[in-house]
């Protein structure tokens, strides 16, 4: 497979009032053709902000401050942010959803001028072709009629419809990235199950590559073939699905794979938070992030700068001093 | 094209849909009062577009044997000093009202639109120079301003509507510029942004429609208030050239006979009062028909 998108050293910092927030701090990954990845990380970690600025959808005081992106060989960071070339990538080139289908769709419009708008703006489609096009996207994310309810607007929709909708739009235009941010937060739990299993179908069915941005490990356990834990504005590690679930090493990913339950564990385990707050983005201290919370910390740990991400072996990347090896499912002592 | 469903849950969740034009019939036309300012504004209407068919009268030239008539079967709303049919006057005059109205209306609208929608958007030093104008425009009250540029630029329907779109501009633009800082940041735009719409398309097609209902009722209720300071500005003489009639430079014109002959200024006073309240009236109305907030109350 041929490598699709690789971000290379991203900064994404904020001027505030009170410091400078560096959301993103320096993050580089890659997405091959047809691959689906998964970006994982807490509220604030700077995952959604990572993938605005792939975007250049970064508004004041948020400023990209370095770094590449490099989508087919062009670099898109050298493109005006809101210039003709950058336009023609969104949408047509990586398309995007975002968190809350209830608010993504514009209220006073119909779903037929929303879809068909993208089809005109990048394909250069008109009147009927555009709206016959419209009509089968929306059966194709599984509207029943659509048809009929391709004049109406979002409010007659649920949540999930919505959200079919919004993936109907992305995949308008044949997208070579679909940027999934959030896609199934807002959502309950059967629903979530079928927009991604829909998610999923589609981009096979599109040729198209998808990166999936939450907080779920759960969400990408089972679609992903790579995996991204981000802290504090950094990766802290990265490797196949297979990697991160069987063998994590980072005690960061150890933590979020404690708290989960998991049906095919021995009995009598404990679910373990991690304990304390993520750390405020202002005024970072140099060493690893993660430091507070960590409970595998040594001395070298609060001696020595934030560690860089070192291969350990494969596509299984960690950034920890520490070479932790902790058997997840292990019970907890008594 | 195969639907394709991804399970095989039944999709019967949409909710029922609830027609806003319903809604909006309901509380906009089963009001008695908002039914009877758009009947007035409805006889304006046709009174305008009818005048030479509906006026018994030519409303200009008049015969000076019948001057200063009071009301009788021959003129029904009697003569002026000039000998004119004051119901023929009424008639034609209401045509100058509209045509301030609406023009002054279309033109300070797509004006002061255009620049709160611009600084409201792009924010920033953009922002800055547009309100800040419209801030030191909106610091003189509207009829002096109207004043002012009328005696600058002399009488006359043409200089009246420059006149009255200036005073009345910043305050489309204020409404426009607070309506579109509040809709900038909703998801939808940022999510139609990623879907590669460049500013102008964002701003026209995704940000204006949000808030044209505000801007409607504003629009609605501007037009009385126009009405009224066309009538102020021809009152005081600097306004609609003579002959041409028109309600303000009536009511002055009454206004030395007031004593003897009060219908002369009391015909044109009770129609100006009249289409004000009318357009009042369809204003509230329609910002109670409009407003989201009302809707379950109304």
């Amino acid at each position: 497979m041929a490598e699709l998108l690789r971000v290379e050293n991203l900064r994404t910092q904020f001027h505030t009032d009170s410091g400078l927030v560096k959301a993103v701090d320096g993050i580089s990954y890659h997405i091959e053709e047809q691959e689906i990845i998964g970006l994982v990380g807490e509220s604030g970690c700077g995952k959604s902000v990572s993938q605005l600025s792939v975007m250049q959808l970064i508004s004041a005081p948020g400023k990209i401050a370095s770094g590449q992106v490099i989508f087919k060989g062009q670099d898109l960071l050298q493109f005006e942010a809101n210039g003709p070339e950058m336009r023609s990538v969104r949408g047509a080139k990586i398309a995007m959803i975002f968190q809350e289908p209830m608010t993504s769709l514009n209220p006073v419009l119909t779903i037929n001028q929303q879809l068909t708008e993208m089809l005109e703006l990048h394909l250069g489609m008109s009147g009927m072709a555009a709206r016959e096009r419209a009509i089968e996207l929306l059966a194709l994310v599984g509207i029943p009629s659509a048809q009929s309810r391709i004049d109406d607007y979002p409010h007659q929709f649920s949540g999930g419809m919505r959200q079919r909708v919004m993936i109907a739009t992305a995949l308008s235009c044949n997208p070579e990235i679909l940027i999934a941010d959030e896609p199934t937060t807002a959502l309950d739990v059967t629903t979530q199950a079928q927009l991604l299993e829909l998610m999923k179908d589609m981009v096979e069915r599109f040729n198209t590559s998808l990166v999936i941005v939450t907080h779920n490990l759960g969400v990408v356990a089972r679609y992903a073939q790579r995996i991204y834990i981000m802290y504090a504005g950094r990766i802290v590690e990265e490797g196949t699905t297979k990697d991160i679930f069987g063998d994590p090493r980072h005690p960061y990913t150890i933590g979020l794979l404690k708290c989960i339950p998991r049906l095919d564990e021995e009995e009598g385990r404990k679910l373990v938070p991690i304990e304390g707050l993520p750390p405020n983005l202002i005024n970072m201290p140099p060493t690893c992030a993660f430091l507070p919370r960590c409970s595998y910390k040594t001395e070298r740990c609060s001696r020595e700068p934030w560690p860089p991400l070192t291969h350990h072996y494969g596509q299984h990347y960690v950034s920890c001093y520490v070479n932790t090896k902790e058997k997840i499912c292990e019970p907890a002592a008594k | 094209m195969v639907e394709k469903q991804t399970s095989g849950i039944d999709f019967s969740e949409a909710p029922v849909p609830v027609s806003e034009w319903r809604r909006f019939r309901r509380v906009f036309f089963e009001r008695k009062l908002v039914m009877f300012g758009l009947i007035v504004l409805l006889l304006l209407v046709i009174a305008a577009i009818f005048a030479p068919l509906l006026a018994p009268y030519n409303p200009i030239k008049g015969d000076l044997a019948d001057s200063l008539q009071p009301p009788s079967s021959k003129h029904l709303l009697g003569t002026d000093i000039q000998g004119r049919d004051i119901l023929s006057r009424l008639i034609f005059g209401s045509r100058t009202a509209l045509a301030v109205g609406f023009l002054t209306v279309a033109i300070a609208g797509i004006c002061g639109v255009t620049l709160g929608l611009i600084a409201g958007y792009f924010g920033g030093v953009v922002n800055m120079v547009i309100m800040r104008t419209m801030d030191a425009l909106m610091g003189f009250p509207m009829l002096l301003l109207a004043l002012v540029i009328a005696a600058l630029l002399g009488s006359g329907l043409q200089n009246v509507i420059i006149a009255l779109s200036v005073a009345t501009l910043p305050g489309y633009a204020r409404v426009m510029h607070g309506l579109t800082l509040s809709v900038r940041e909703n998801d939808y735009i940022l999510a139609q942004r990623a879907m590669g719409a460049g500013n102008i398309r964002a701003m026209f097609n995704h940000i204006l429609p949000n808030a044209l209902p505000p801007m409607i009722v504003l629009i609605t209720l501007q037009l009385g208030a126009l009405i009224l300071a066309e009538a102020a500005l021809s009152f005081l003489g600097i306004g609609i050239n003579p002959p041409t009639p028109a309600w303000g430079a009536m009511v002055a014109d009454g206004y030395r006979y007031l004593s003897s002959r009060p219908w002369l200024s009391f015909a044109p006073g009770v129609v100006i009062m009249l289409v004000v309240f009318a357009f009042n009236l369809v204003g509230d109305g329609l910002r109670d028909a409009l407003d989201p907030r009302l809707r379950g109350l109304l």
